[in-house]
């Protein structure tokens, strides 16, 4: 009498389509158009291929320090996939695949790693937040976009993304309470890519898998391959459709690994192994996914390459527009835009004293 | 005596605080096996173990929070927050109990932490990585806000931070981590924290900063000494809060003028408080308004508009010279 059982949610599943061999689950296939299909495979070849020419701009000096996602191509395409223009994509900060899927052009991704505030710039009609680089501080903003969108009696619904690490964060725990306890259309999805910096997942949490944690918030979480673009497609279809139709939120883990540094200022080598790596290879998403749609029949050889050339064109033009527009932009003055509404006085006049500096400065080199 | 950098200099005054002290312990994210971001902690996880060196999960206001606890059971934690903008986390853990619970218990408990972050510009680093608020530490009662200015300051401040009976705030300017070396001793070396120094003697002007902000103040007093035939002295605070007024007074009343310089906002900045305590100590002496040169009152730009927003030589030898025509 003393001690009993106490009946608790605790139905974990674990869900892979199309595994690392090629091997497919035919009943679990999602039914994704032709269409769709080389949508979803154009997006993620552009992430990979994007992600590989930032990291040769950065090794050039060309820009910044940025955080390279390959090897995450499918988690993130897979997830932000099924969502709606009109619903709301919270990123953390490895997104970047999704981000562009969603609107955000190359140029300014580019601008952005090369110090330009005017790389923040988002087209209005994404209702998309930018990149959060405070370790999981978004997760609590998805919750609130999640409760107007309800308030405003929309049928939208919110993703918002973050990594293992953040799993640890306050934020990741008052989020999911809130959302559950209010039964909001928030989709959590987290990127399990094994590393924080050096820290590996083993050392963020003591639990075998971080999808159960939904458990003990009250909500429904689900472990996905994460490198089966079509594993994580499923998972986010069923999870997006549960918010949209008033059933709350879901916690999806896609576990998948982050193949590259966690920034070009970071050197993995110190912590992680060469195998370790190297078995992550071997599940690559986008070979798999392109074999995949080789196998149906839905592309051919020759058509792959032409995605491929055609991707290539685009990032070519994108650096080469991103290079000129950054010529452009050489107005230290921008960088008292947007801090308010209104430009308070003490501010307006410390815009004047650096615009006399500048004119100066101008008038010196004229001199000389 | 060995040249070293800020970053080998915090180094050594880690290691040989625990060597001589089994009470000091380090938490922080990648502070073990990756040796820190910046390497600060670099081998200290293969001579002290990790029991020592704890590399935490991600949860910075978990760092604090947790220091606090372990400083209150006669630990020595030192925090290390990867960069200070991340270190907002930790607000609440600082201002609500580290800061105060010596205060609450009557004496009773006491919070012997330090909590070390990189902070400041200059160095092309992302959003959220080159703030300079170490004013939001400094008007916090109960906590000490140190921030060196190379490798030696960094070093004796860190010894005495680790060995002060009350949290310390200690700000690393990344931009200084690997700018320079110099002679650091072998054997310990400490420095009184809320002590401040003259770095540079004159009689014309006084020049106040700290951090990363040395190095450009030095060069436009020799640039002043050079062109206009101006001796300024250049005050170098070390710590902030408790902030050190008897040297800044003392100079202000030989000299008659003074500025202020730092790279933090403007407005409610820590020239501000500077400013207040010479008007209220050294008011009679004073032939000139006190200038500030300091950040403007934004968020420091991306960097590839940095340069513009952190005081220069150049911004620095103008505002001397309204000074000193006033």
């Amino acid at each position: 009498m003393p001690r009993s059982d106490v009946a608790v949610t605790d139905r974990l599943e674990s869900l892979s389509i199309l595994d690392e061999y090629g091997n497919l689950d035919r009943e679990l296939e999602p039914q994704l158009s032709e269409t769709q299909l080389r949508d979803l495979y154009r997006a993620m070849l552009l992430g990979r291929r994007f992600d590989e020419r930032m990291l040769d701009l950065q090794r050039q000096g060309r820009i910044g320090t940025f955080p390279p996602i390959k090897g995450q191509e499918a988690s993130q395409m897979g997830a932000v996939f099924p969502l709606r223009p009109g619903d709301w994509f919270v990123p953390a900060f490895r997104e970047t695949a999704a981000e562009i899927w969603r609107g955000r052009t190359l140029e300014s991704i580019i601008l952005y790693f090369n110090g330009f505030n005017e790389g923040a710039l988002l087209p209005d009609t994404q209702k998309d937040l930018p990149i959060a680089i405070p370790v999981g501080s978004q997760v609590l903003h998805a919750v609130g976009l999640g409760w107007a969108a309800r308030y405003r009696r929309t049928d939208e619904i919110v993703m918002v993304f973050f990594g293992d690490g953040a799993t640890s964060q306050g934020d990741f725990h008052e989020g999911l309470n809130f959302a559950a306890v209010y039964q909001l259309p928030v989709v959590f999805v987290c990127q399990n890519n094994q590393w924080a910096i050096s820290v590996p997942v083993s050392r963020q949490t003591h639990t075998p898998t971080l999808a159960q944690k939904a458990h003990a918030y009250g909500m429904p979480g689900i472990r996905v391959d994460g490198n089966d673009v079509l594993a994580v497609y499923a998972a986010a279809v069923e999870a997006a459709e549960r918010a949209r139709s008033g059933g709350g939120p879901t916690l999806i883990e896609c576990v998948t690994y982050r193949l590259m540094m966690h920034t070009t200022a970071d050197d993995p080598k110190r912590y992680r192994s060469d195998e370790e790596v190297a078995l992550w290879q071997q599940r690559d998403p986008l070979p798999r996914f392109a074999a995949y749609l080789q196998q149906k029949g839905t592309v051919t050889e020759p058509q792959l390459a032409e995605i491929e050339t055609r991707v290539m064109e685009e990032i070519q033009a994108a650096v080469e527009a991103a290079e000129k527009r950054m010529q452009e932009l050489d107005d230290p003055l921008a960088m008292f835009d947007h801090l308010y509404a209104e430009m308070p006085p003490q501010l307006l006049a410390q815009k004047s004293a650096l615009a006399r500096e500048l004119a100066d400065a101008g008038k010196e080199v004229d001199d000389e | 005596m060995s040249k070293m950098t800020m970053v080998q200099a915090i180094n050594l005054a880690l290691r040989q605080e625990m060597a001589n002290d089994d009470r000091v312990v380090l938490l922080g994210e990648d502070i073990g096996r990756d040796g820190g971001v910046f390497r600060v902690t670099e081998g200290l996880i293969d001579t002290f173990g990790p029991e020592r060196v704890l590399d935490t999960p991600l949860a910075e206001s978990a760092i604090a929070g947790m220091a606090v606890g372990m400083a209150i059971y006669g630990l020595r934690p030192v925090c290390e927050i990867q960069f200070s903008g991340f270190a907002y986390h930790c607000f609440h853990q600082l201002e609500s109990h580290a800061a105060r619970l010596r205060w609450r218990s009557q004496g009773r408990l006491s919070v012997p932490m330090v909590l070390r972050a990189p902070y400041g510009g200059g160095v092309r680093a992302l959003e959220h990585h080159s703030e300079s608020r170490e004013a939001y530490w400094a008007h916090t009662p109960g906590l000490k806000t140190v921030i060196p200015s190379g490798p030696r300051t960094a070093r004796a401040l860190m010894v005495s931070a680790i060995r002060d009976p009350d949290p310390v705030i200690f700000y690393e300017a990344k931009g200084l981590y690997r700018a320079f070396r110099e002679e650091v001793p072998d054997d310990e070396e400490t420095m009184p924290i809320g002590q401040s120094q003259i770095v540079r003697e004159g009689r014309d002007l006084t020049m106040i900063a700290y951090g990363a902000m040395i190095r450009p103040v030095l060069d436009a007093a020799e640039e002043l000494r050079a062109t206009d035939g101006v001796e300024a002295e250049v005050i170098d605070l070390l710590t902030i809060s408790p902030l050190d007024e008897t040297l800044m007074l003392q100079s202000v009343t030989r000299t008659g003028r003074a500025m202020v310089i730092h790279e933090a906002p403007r407005s409610f900045g820590p020239g501000a408080e500077i400013v207040a305590r010479l008007m209220e100590g050294a008011f009679y002496s004073l032939e000139a308004p006190i200038a500030r040169v300091t950040g403007y009152d934004l968020i420091i730009p991306y960097f590839s508009r940095e340069k513009w927003y952190i005081p220069n030589v150049r911004r620095i030898v103008d505002a001397a010279r309204r000074t000193l025509t006033n």
